[in-house]
């Protein structure tokens, strides 16, 4: 203690900055670099997966990759706002089964009504549940867990009910609405350009406008984003409106493109959003999350799924990989976490 | 000169408090449920009928008791559904391979007892992370292990004797019910009649001032843990008894159910405040509802809502009291 005290008395500043830099921990270059570890990481699983089965890098299991990711990475920019704000989303399984089923049903019970229309109503049951869980949550102040896993019952309940337990099969629904999910504009599938363009505008909105960054504030300190003028609860609702409308809208895109709708559709898929989430470097003590590591996680998650038939490993396993990636992540980042904060104690003038 | 404020060792007993508690609402909620049922079926009040009913509810009711020390902590398990399912995957499992059945429900036992202290060891270690997260993790983690060991199939065949568990009597009682009093009166007695329990409401508290008076608080927590695990592995001895054999698909959502109950019992989610007896009223109270809608052909979605609607009407309300008292006093 003495002796840097007596240094960075003697030492000029731009060697005592040197000085520092040096003393940096391990998990602050990782913070640095995590998006291209994670893409490092991503990249030599594809190569070791190619070396055990060839079929793994062509056109067309990419193409289906990537496809069958876009949902997913849909759901997660959603997901991430969520978790941003510190709270968790349960709920998002059901809300896609419900928009999901509404929308089958008025789609084989009205052909003519046309598929961007449909693809309209399911974003909009998506806002009115994500409407009513964020009054839940941001007005009432349930804890968020609480809170989804009542809706989720909810959500779910309502899908058996409207549905009466019966299934919309590929033979009820046009061939204009199975389009959507299966057709290509310019050889890419239409999800994978929806989901581009979702980036896109995500991009803009948690970057440059106002409502984006106050979503970053209300995460990293409520309290702190209170006494600046900002109202959490407005932010708090408008997040969770968000995910709803995500994923009423993921929905659509899932019935058209397995082209069935069925009670138990997507039942547990809000782990693998959570998954992708964690993985992408997104804190849940809230605050911290960008979206180059969400979509960078979901591909992960995309290449699991996708890969463990494809190198004979049994489909019983998938769960237990999942699981193991989100505590391994969770982990991570908290060890990341602690090093970040000592490095920053290091770096104060003592 | 201000006086010092002196704070009573006890309060004072009065009547208005004691039938303002959250447990009165509780019991007329369950008379007018009961009141209900009788109406709405002939077949309801019949002591054979309520009693198999019984039996039918109970197997996750010993995971309500272990929930509400984690509750009052301030923490939160949903991974206790998993840890049903694969210690009983477990049990089964071994039964199947050879090993004789009373060790095989021994091992059962300790997988739970295992789980549990997986889950409190994270959660005492990594502090940043919240139990959400720990025990979601591990919720996926502890279901995707039961399916790898016993994938799509179902195991079973257990010895006539192990089937008592879940529908013998003794005397005119379900074995099952004698269970759950014996457990739910060690429970009572541990959380309001031990140190350990007053320790328990100090964590829930404010676990930096329990911790700085001297309670500790990391060995509390991952014992309470142990706890949860061990009684959701009792709950798969049940409920693998009841149905003959097990999948490891078994038990899911009971997470949901059991949060349900708790929540509904009084226990407060950010934990310190609620008492045993509510969470023990609410189990029946679910129960019972869930037995006299099934009577005149529910659907067993309905009572999804209906659990979801309980769940979310019984945070709601004493928030809602707080926000009233709160705008009182800005007035």
């Amino acid at each position: 203690m003495e002796s840097r005290n007596v240094g960075s008395f003697v030492m000029p500043m731009g060697q005592q900055t040197q000085a520092n830099k040096n003393k940096r921990t391990i998990s602050s270059y990782v913070v640095q670099f995590r998006e291209l570890g994670l893409l490092f990481f991503i990249l030599l699983l594809a190569v070791l997966i190619q070396m055990r089965n060839p079929s793994f890098l062509t056109w067309e299991n990419i193409n289906d990759l990537i496809t069958n990711t876009a949902i997913l990475s849909i759901l997660a920019v959603g997901m991430m706002l969520v978790i941003i704000t510190r709270g968790i989303d349960l709920s998002i399984g059901a809300t896609l089964a419900l928009s999901g089923m509404i929308s089958a049903m008025v789609v084989s019970h009205f052909p003519q009504v046309h598929p961007l229309l449909v693809l309209l109503l399911g974003t909009g049951i998506g806002l009115v549940c994500g409407g009513g869980l964020g009054y839940l949550v941001a007005k009432i102040g349930i804890l968020p867990i609480i809170a989804t896993l009542g809706m989720m019952n909810v959500f779910r309940g309502l899908t058996y009910l409207i549905s009466d337990g019966k299934w919309v099969s590929a033979h009820q629904m046009t061939t204009s609405f199975k389009f959507l999910g299966t057709g290509t504009l310019f050889r890419i599938n239409h999800l994978i350009w929806i989901a581009l363009f979702i980036y896109l505008i995500a991009y803009y909105f948690m970057g440059h406008t106002r409502t984006g960054r106050q979503i970053y504030a209300v995460g990293s300190n409520p309290e702190a984003a209170r006494i600046s003028g900002i109202r959490p609860e407005r932010t708090l609702w408008l997040v969770y409106v968000i995910m709803g409308g995500l994923s009423g809208m993921a929905g659509v895109l899932w019935v058209s493109k397995f082209a069935s709708a069925q009670g138990d559709t997507a039942s547990g898929y809000e782990l693998s959003v959570i998954a992708a989430c964690v993985v992408g470097g997104v804190s849940i003590a809230g605050g911290v999350g960008k979206l180059s590591g969400v979509l960078l996680g979901a591909i992960l998650l995309g290449i699991i799924n996708n890969a463990l038939p494809l190198i004979n490993v049994s489909a019983f396993w998938q769960m237990g990989i999942q699981g193991s990636i989100i505590l391994a992540a969770v982990l991570l980042n908290a060890i990341v976490k602690r090093g970040v904060d000592r490095n920053h104690l290091m770096r104060r003038k003592v | 000169m201000i006086e010092p404020r002196v704070l009573a060792h006890k309060l004072d007993f009065s009547w208005k408090r004691f039938f303002l508690q959250w447990e009165w609402m509780l019991v007329i909620i369950f008379i007018a449920i009961n009141v209900m049922n009788i109406n709405l079926s002939e077949y309801y009040w019949d002591y054979d009928n309520l009693r198999d009913a019984m039996m039918g509810f109970l197997d996750k009711s010993f995971i309500v008791l272990p929930m509400v020390l984690i509750m009052i902590l301030g923490d939160i398990d949903i991974s206790v559904g998993s840890i049903v399912a694969l210690s009983a995957v477990i049990m089964a499992d071994l039964y199947t391979m050879g090993v004789p059945m009373v060790l095989a429900m021994l091992i059962c036992l300790a997988a739970g007892i295992v789980c549990g202290w997986i889950n409190g060891m994270l959660i005492v270690k990594y502090k940043e992370l919240s139990s959400v997260i720990v025990t979601l993790a591990t919720m996926i983690i502890y279901r995707g292990i039961a399916y790898v060991i016993l994938e799509d199939q179902a195991a079973g065949g257990f010895p006539e004797w192990f089937s008592f568990l879940g529908w013998g009597y003794v005397g005119p009682i379900p074995f099952i019910l004698l269970a759950f009093v014996c457990f739910a009166i060690l429970f009572y007695l541990l959380l309001h009649k031990t140190v350990l329990g007053r320790q328990i409401y100090a964590i829930g508290n404010n676990a930096n001032a329990s911790r700085y008076s001297g309670v500790k608080v990391d060995r509390i927590k991952i014992f309470v843990f142990v706890l949860a695990g061990f009684m959701a592995a009792v709950t798969g001895l049940f409920l693998t008894a009841r149905m003959g054999s097990t999948r490891p698909n078994i038990a899911t959502g009971y997470e949901l159910e059991v949060i349900a109950m708790v929540v509904l019992g009084g226990i407060s989610t950010a934990g310190g405040k609620g008492r045993m007896i509510g969470a023990i009223i609410a189990i029946f109270l679910i129960g019972f509802l869930r037995y006299g809608l099934g009577l005149i052909n529910v659907q067993a979605q309905m009572l999804l809502i209906i659990i979801g609607l309980l769940l979310i009407a019984a945070v709601m309300v004493p928030k809602l009291k707080i926000k009233r008292t709160q705008k009182l006093r800005k007035t």
